[in-house]
């Protein structure tokens, strides 16, 4: 019995998985229970959404029924180019995909650089301040909020995206780090080479790493896209002029003026959430990957 | 360049490494700058503005300690902090317990695991207003589904977000739904517990809960530890959600009796609704003691975490 495990192993270790085989009854209960367990779970967390586009489809009295029926009586696909008339919401949403991409593009740049300079030029005290510059992640906003509010205010900058922009210019301690991991995994011997050759660092990091990074470079985008996305406190407080608003400063007037309008909020906040999910969709190994990196030797 | 002339061990470098040291300076120095203008001289700026009286139209004002003597007396602001404390110390143990629990599971050779995986991860990432005003929807005591799903149990409606013992609950029990993220770094973390040791523990006759307890759990704690810290800071940051469920057309938030009133709530209202910017950043400045108190703590208890040697 022992000797048989041992000569099964390479092939378990080559699955990555372990725990449960059913092989006894009890195995297959225990199993049984886990699936149940999960789907549960599953279940509650699909049926916010679900529940967001079934309201979304009904009609402003259905809604209000009791008890609440699971699908529409008739679909009112209506709503959904109605509720963005409430609000500009196509304006918001270019707005959103303006700041979008330029923090993208800020974020990308800087954090390679300053991933490269960490991970592949060898200079002394590199480790020491590279732990430094990683500390910085654990920073409350809330601390340089003010000072930040009234430097910018000085500059004549709140009320316009420069305050969310620019500081995606000057990298973050969390993507460097991302990165970073990518670089060190590049083998010696290509840069050597080129540095024999005459190539100077900065071609050696423009025509040979950069290139190889474009996947980490790809994460890097995807998450800055999502933070972007998602960010609410930082355009509620630079963006005092409402032509400049963020989808999510929108959503929130829209839910504070027309509150009890929940079908219209529903097609409203399903239409917000399509381009996050559709990316989700197109890229699941990018995001898959950055997020085990970002825990795995954090 | 002056380096060029400098003697050949100066200060103990050769010259390829001060070539080495500028070069690498050169390519951090977006960081260098970054720390500088948005972290280090902010926070001594915010150090100064809250010896202050200063309500930016008008210059800073020097008026010693009166901000931290009023944070000690100011009823609102100790609301705040306690119902902060409630979210570290309940909820966050909560959600992290539940989270790792979800990645156990996920984590048993399970079918259709991407599916899964997709399911939990989407709340992380749909903009945060849009998902709140979905649960305001699903919260809503006359017409929300949540109160008809207990109606089946025969229990009362209840008032998720109007009857103050239930509201931070109900976050904590929305906040689970934002788990994804957390769930998916555990599952990465438990991926990577090598199974020659969890098989050699099924040798010595280990069963399923002490291999989790006595293998698993040690290998993935460096993991358990970084969530725990990044999640103990992002607690004491607690806004968005909040905000945007109790949030009112007057700019009023909190909810009922201030029960959902958070520390970062307070904060932005002092500073930009009241313009108290001297007041808001002895806030800032008592919350950063706070969570660098509440980071030491964690570090200081961490002898729980099992680091494997790097070879």
């Amino acid at each position: 019995m022992k000797a048989a495990k041992t000569v099964a192993q390479p092939v378990v270790a080559q699955n990555r998985s372990h725990g449960l085989e059913s092989r006894t009854n009890q195995d297959r209960l225990t199993r049984f229970v886990v699936y149940a367990i999960i789907s549960l779970v599953a279940v509650a967390y699909v049926f916010p959404l679900y529940w967001m586009v079934v309201t979304a489809l009904k009609t402003d009295v259905e809604i209000f029924r009791v008890p609440p029926s699971l699908l529409p009586e008739s679909p009112q696909w209506q709503n959904f180019p109605l509720s963005t008339t409430y609000i500009p919401f196509w304006q918001y949403m270019w707005n959103t995909m303006v700041i979008s991409a330029l923090t993208i593009l800020g974020m990308v740049v800087s954090s390679a650089f300053i991933a490269y300079g960490f991970a592949r030029v060898r200079w002394p005290g590199r480790n020491l301040v590279f732990m430094a510059y990683l500390s910085t992640i654990m920073l409350p906003a809330q601390v340089t909020l003010i000072p930040l509010y009234i430097i910018f205010r000085q500059f004549g900058w709140v009320g316009t995206i420069l305050p969310l922009v620019i500081p995606a210019f000057f990298g973050n301690a969390l993507y460097v780090f991302l990165l970073r991991q990518f670089f060190m995994t590049i083998p010696n011997e290509l840069t050597d080479a080129a540095r024999i050759d005459g190539a100077s660092e900065l071609g050696i990091f423009s025509r040979i790493m950069l290139p190889l990074l474009k996947p980490a470079l790809a994460t890097v985008a995807l998450f800055t896209f999502v933070a972007t996305y998602r960010d609410f406190l930082g355009p509620l407080i630079y963006l005092t002029d409402q032509s400049q608003w963020t989808i999510s400063l929108g959503l929130q007037m829209f839910k504070n003026m027309y509150g009890a309008q929940w079908q219209l909020m529903m097609a409203a906040a399903t239409i917000t959430m399509i381009p996050t999910v559709v990316l989700f969709f197109l890229t699941q190994r990018t995001f898959i990957e950055g997020i085990a990196l970002t825990g795995i030797k954090g | 360049m002056a380096t060029a002339v400098a003697p050949r061990r100066h200060s103990g470098w050769t010259k390829k490494q001060q070539r080495a040291l500028l070069t690498g300076l050169a390519f951090i120095s977006p960081a260098i700058l970054g720390v500088i203008f948005f972290a280090a001289w902010p926070i001594v700026q915010s150090f100064y503005y809250s010896f202050t009286y200063y309500n930016v139209l008008q210059p800073p004002f020097f008026i010693g300690l009166d901000n931290y003597r009023d944070l000690a007396s100011d009823r609102v602001f100790g609301i705040a902090v306690r119902n902060t404390l409630y979210m570290v110390l309940i909820g966050l143990p909560v959600h992290l317990v539940f989270d790792f629990l979800m990645a156990l599971l996920l984590n048993m050779r399970i079918r259709g695991l991407s599916i899964y995986r997709t399911i939990f991860y989407l709340p992380s990432i749909t903009p945060v207003v849009a998902s709140v005003i979905v649960w305001l929807w699903l919260f809503n005591g006359q017409y929300g589904v949540l109160n008809e799903v207990v109606g089946w149990f025969g229990v009362q409606p209840i008032g998720w977000l109007t009857d103050p013992r239930y509201t931070k609950p109900s976050l904590i029990f929305m906040g689970l739904w934002f788990g994804g993220n957390t769930i998916l770094i555990y599952l990465a973390g438990l991926r990577d517990v090598p199974v020659s040791l969890l098989e050699a523990a099924e040798l010595d006759g280990a069963g399923a809960l002490r291999k989790t307890w006595h293998v698993t759990l040690p290998m993935v704690s460096p993991v358990i530890f970084y969530t725990l810290i990044i999640n103990v800071i992002g607690y004491f940051q607690y806004f968005t959600e909040a905000w945007v469920l109790t949030a009112t057309r007057d700019g009023a938030a909190g909810g009922p009796l201030n029960s959902m009133l958070f520390y970062a709530m307070y904060l932005y209202q002092t500073a930009f609704q009241q313009f108290k910017m001297g007041y808001a950043s002895a806030q800032a400045w008592v919350l950063f003691l706070i969570v660098l108190l509440a980071t030491v703590i964690v570090f200081r208890t961490s002898g729980w975490v099992y680091y494997r040697s790097e070879e």
